[in-house]
């Protein structure tokens, strides 16, 4: 009972963090001049009906000089006609000033189709990246100070050491046009799980899954060989298990305690990708729709993807705090 | 003796039991050291560490001294010497191909005769060493001279006034800017060649989009320059009276002679009579206010930034070499960098100052006002830092723009910057002083002055805060690497843009660089490999410090993890 009284607690704290952050966001972009997209050929009226319509201002009438004029819709009431339509319609609005998706639905036909290579990418890096640095970090730990442990230890602190920035680039520059096995850009097709597909993306993934190698490596070579120390090691073997039998039963389940939560919270993290290796892969993922809708100022899809921005990260982290009390039962959750 | 007498005893009567057996404590011999002389010693002992502090010190005075040895700027750039390869003349001396301006050329012969053309005109070595040439005699491959290959580029059109003062330059130092020029009618036709300088041969196909290079019998090129007859006068052409190219000043050739109606003039055997005249090249073209040249860039560049524009630039050596636009990467890199250390450093003190006061004052009183700025923090520290940085880009835009502020442009993105990393960096900064706070106050040193009746901020400042201050400032030297990769990428993803001010960024270069490497041309990597060694430098130098500071203040964490 603790459990679920204490989930609903940090449950209802995020959305009320979610709400405020999202509420300052809303107040922020609509204290800005609200743009209006005239498209070529397209008469200005049928633009201010639209942000009419959309509930932003009111009184609508042409004024001298053919200026348009308006008054503004209160920014509170403002925001109580953008929730009701997300939550009633599903509607986030509509896409203005984004090039390629002017009076496109935001959510549906903009925000969605961005999605699936993102979390590809990153899905695939930590498929690949979580059991490699697993792998190596067991192997360091269990060969401390060994010349493999030694070994493992250089790599990791070259991979932390090099900003991801730089790794990407040099991945870009030896995989993609030293040695041509790779294409430049992500294939721009929707059949994701085709192979010219797959490979396309495949710089991405090693780019983004050598820096959480080196990290689980790092702390599951730390944890378990803190673990491999503790005096209940002792006990197994001493009872007569065999030592593969003590660290996979005892030292492994252990030291998991703190590695599983950042696993799990990885997975919940991997929604919102990477700018950086989106941007230099040309993944056309949301870390790309997110970079236009600043450039062009299109703030519905800004607010859009702030909102799916800070959501993903509070979740993520309420994820690890949460599933600390699962796996551990030492740990019992909102106890004074 | 009374009962009284025996408190009363006189001094005198009291004895020592055992006189020889004295025991005093004794002095100590060892000078006693300092929590942070021995931080300090702890520091100096850490190997990786110290070579860390080394390195930064270099960096930042990398930082420091580089913008006053160059006259280049990060506003500075010069299309025309777009991708030049880095050139230092140190090397370029020592003669050994390496880090001096050249690389390898891989071309067909079209290519390969344009360079040698262009070589045989300027007397410039722009093939460098030996030429390979492939079996089928149709590849060649060579060291190319980036700065010399560049040649004459366009037909440039200069005032009347330039000219002159070009020929009196020319006169004085004997340095030659000006070549002839060839006939406009005599010039390719297509568009993209024709006011292409480098041209100045005969061509197979004056038509075709590749031009070839038309030889005589003897495999040399036909030069195609405009000449005219001494004395004789053309409206466009422009009286030149300065260096000349070799062998020109009597150009002599014999010709059929004409008579005034343009007949054969023949002689009493009836054999053509041949006169010989005298020809000049024609230096620069007439047009209705300008004058159209040939000039040799690199001259031309010289005499430019010598005479004109008087800018401390000697000559165009670029020891990192340019970018896509023909900026400097040297400058670019020491303003950057510059940039960015001043703006961590900046920061990390003001979030420093920020941070202790608010973490402190949490931490030490506790309670509900604790809770209060604690939940206050965790709110604010969730937003994410990419939204922060949009408002305010949106915000002070706007600002800039309804306030006419134009000259704060400059300055729009390092403010943006500045607030940003403000606004989230200094949580952390509270959060840490925070804890240091309760691992102390309940410590009997604290219960003492407390009784002893010192003030709150007496025990906050003068007995906590200095225990805590090791950790503390361990966390602003690893903080501030991570800053300066924040702005890196910052300006990598061209959210922010430095250039509008008068520096840039290290991340703007990274940008360059992937864009130049992508264009295909491999050589091209240069371009990112300078950033991207500075930045390398730069976090590992800063982890192995940071490390090694956290190591010296807390023995008891050596070796473990964050």
């Amino acid at each position: 009972m603790y459990m679920f009284k204490y989930v609903m607690k940090r449950l209802g704290l995020m959305l009320l963090t979610f709400f405020i952050i999202f509420t300052m966001c809303f107040v922020l972009i609509k204290m800005l001049p609200i743009p209006a997209n005239v498209l070529p050929g397209m008469d200005p009226e049928i633009a201010y009906r639209v942000l009419e319509g959309r509930g932003w201002i009111t009184n609508i009438r042409e004024g001298a000089n053919g200026v348009w004029e308006y008054d503004r819709v209160p920014v509170l009431i403002q925001y109580g006609n953008y929730l009701k339509r997300i939550i009633l319609d599903g509607d986030f609005g509509i896409a203005t000033t984004l090039p390629g998706y002017a009076t496109k639905d935001l959510w549906t036909e903009v925000f969605i189709p961005k999605l699936p290579p993102t979390i590809l990418i990153n899905i695939y890096s930590t498929l690949i990246g979580v059991p490699i640095g697993l792998g190596l970090g067991i192997l360091a730990a269990l060969k401390k100070n060994k010349w493999q442990d030694q070994l493992i230890n250089i790599f990791i602190i070259l991979l932390i050491s090099l900003p991801s920035i730089v790794l990407a680039i040099v991945i870009q520059y030896v995989f993609c046009f030293r040695l041509n096995w790779f294409p430049l850009g992500m294939e721009t097709s929707d059949a994701y799980f085709t192979w010219p597909v797959i490979r396309s993306m495949l710089p991405a993934v090693f780019a983004l899954c050598l820096g959480s190698i080196a990290g689980y490596a790092r702390y599951t070579r730390a944890e378990l060989s803190e673990v491999l120390t503790g005096e209940f090691m002792l006990l197994a073997r001493t009872k007569g298990l065999t030592k593969r039998q003590a660290i996979f039963r005892h030292a492994m389940r252990n030291s998991m305690v703190v590695i599983f939560p950042s696993i799990l919270s990885e997975f919940i993290s991997v929604l919102s990708g990477s700018l950086i290796i989106e941007k230099m892969f040309g993944i056309n993922g949301v870390g790309g729709l997110y970079l236009s809708a600043i450039t062009n100022t299109d703030y519905d899809a800004f607010m859009l993807l702030s909102g799916f921005y800070t959501l993903v990260s509070l979740a993520a982290g309420i994820v690890i705090d949460i599933s600390y009390g699962i796996i551990d039962p030492r740990i019992r959750m909102g106890a004074k | 003796m009374t009962h009284q007498d025996q408190y009363n005893i006189p001094a005198d009567k009291f004895q020592f039991v055992r006189r020889n057996d004295l025991s005093h404590d004794k002095k100590l011999d060892t000078k006693p050291v300092s929590y942070f002389q021995g931080a300090f010693r702890r520091f100096c002992k850490n190997k990786g560490a110290i070579v860390g502090a080394i390195v930064i010190l270099c960096l930042v005075l990398f930082a420091i001294i580089a913008p006053f040895f160059t006259a280049f700027t990060p506003r500075y750039y010069d299309m025309s010497y777009a991708y030049v390869t880095p050139k230092l003349q140190f090397f370029d001396d020592l003669d050994i191909n390496f880090w001096d301006g050249g690389r390898v050329k891989d071309t067909n012969t079209v290519g390969y005769l344009k360079d040698l053309a262009l070589m045989q005109e300027t007397g410039r070595e722009v093939i460098k060493g030996d030429v390979e040439i492939s079996e089928d005699g149709k590849n060649y491959s060579y060291r190319y001279d980036t700065y010399y290959g560049v040649g004459f580029g366009k037909y440039k059109e200069i005032p009347v006034s330039e000219f002159e003062d070009i020929q009196r330059y020319q006169n004085e130092t004997g340095r030659q800017v000006l070549y002839p020029v060839v006939k406009v009618t005599d010039r390719p036709t297509l568009e993209k060649n024709k006011y292409d300088a480098n041209i100045y041969y005969k061509t197979e196909n004056p038509n075709a989009s590749v031009l070839r290079p038309k030889l005589d019998e003897e495999g040399n090129i036909i030069p195609n320059y405009w000449k005219y007859e001494v004395g004789d006068t053309h409206s466009q052409i422009m009286p030149y009276d300065s260096l000349r190219l070799e062998g020109e000043d009597g150009i002599i050739e014999s010709v059929v002679k004409m008579d005034e109606n343009g007949n054969v003039v023949r002689d009493a055997n009836g054999k053509v009579v041949k006169e010989d005249k005298q020809y000049y090249y024609v230096y620069g073209i007439q047009l209705p206010s300008t004058v159209e040249v040939r000039v040799e860039y690199y001259e031309y560049y010289v005499y430019q930034h010598t005479q004109v524009l008087k800018d401390g630039i000697e000559e165009p050596s670029f020891i990192f070499g340019t970018t896509d636009t023909g900026k400097d990467i040297f400058a670019c890199l020491a303003y950057g960098a510059r940039f960015s250390f001043i703006f961590a450093s900046v920061v990390a003190l003001v979030n420093f100052i920020v941070g202790v006061i608010w973490g402190s004052i949490s931490g030490y009183f506790g309670g509900t006002l604790d809770l209060a700025m604690e939940r206050f923090c965790e709110i604010l520290g969730s937003v994410p830092t990419m939204i922060i940085i949009t408002l305010l880009k949106f915000h002070i835009g706007r600002f800039i723009l309804e306030h006419a502020l134009y000259e704060w442009k400059e300055y729009e993105s390092a403010l943006i910057l500045f607030i940003a990393f403000f606004a989230t960096g200094w949580i952390g900064m509270a959060g840490r002083t925070r804890m240091q706070f309760y691992r102390f106050k309940n410590q009997e040193y604290v219960l003492a002055a407390r009784t002893l009746g010192a003030s709150d901020a007496r025990i906050m400042f003068k007995h906590i805060f200095p225990n805590g201050l090791g950790t503390i400032v361990t966390s602003v030297a690893l903080v501030i690497p991570s800053m300066i990769y924040s702005e890196t990428s910052l300006s990598y993803l061209g959210i922010i843009n430095l250039e509008a001010g008068k520096t840039t960024s290290v991340g703007t270069l990274i940008n360059a660089g992937q864009v130049a490497f992508q264009t295909g041309e491999l050589y091209r990597a240069y371009v990112a490999l300078f950033p991207c060694v500075f930045l390398i430098l730069l976090m590992l130098s800063f982890n192995l410090f940071g490390n090694g500071l956290r190591d010296a203040f807390n023995p008891s964490l050596r070796g473990s993890e964050d």
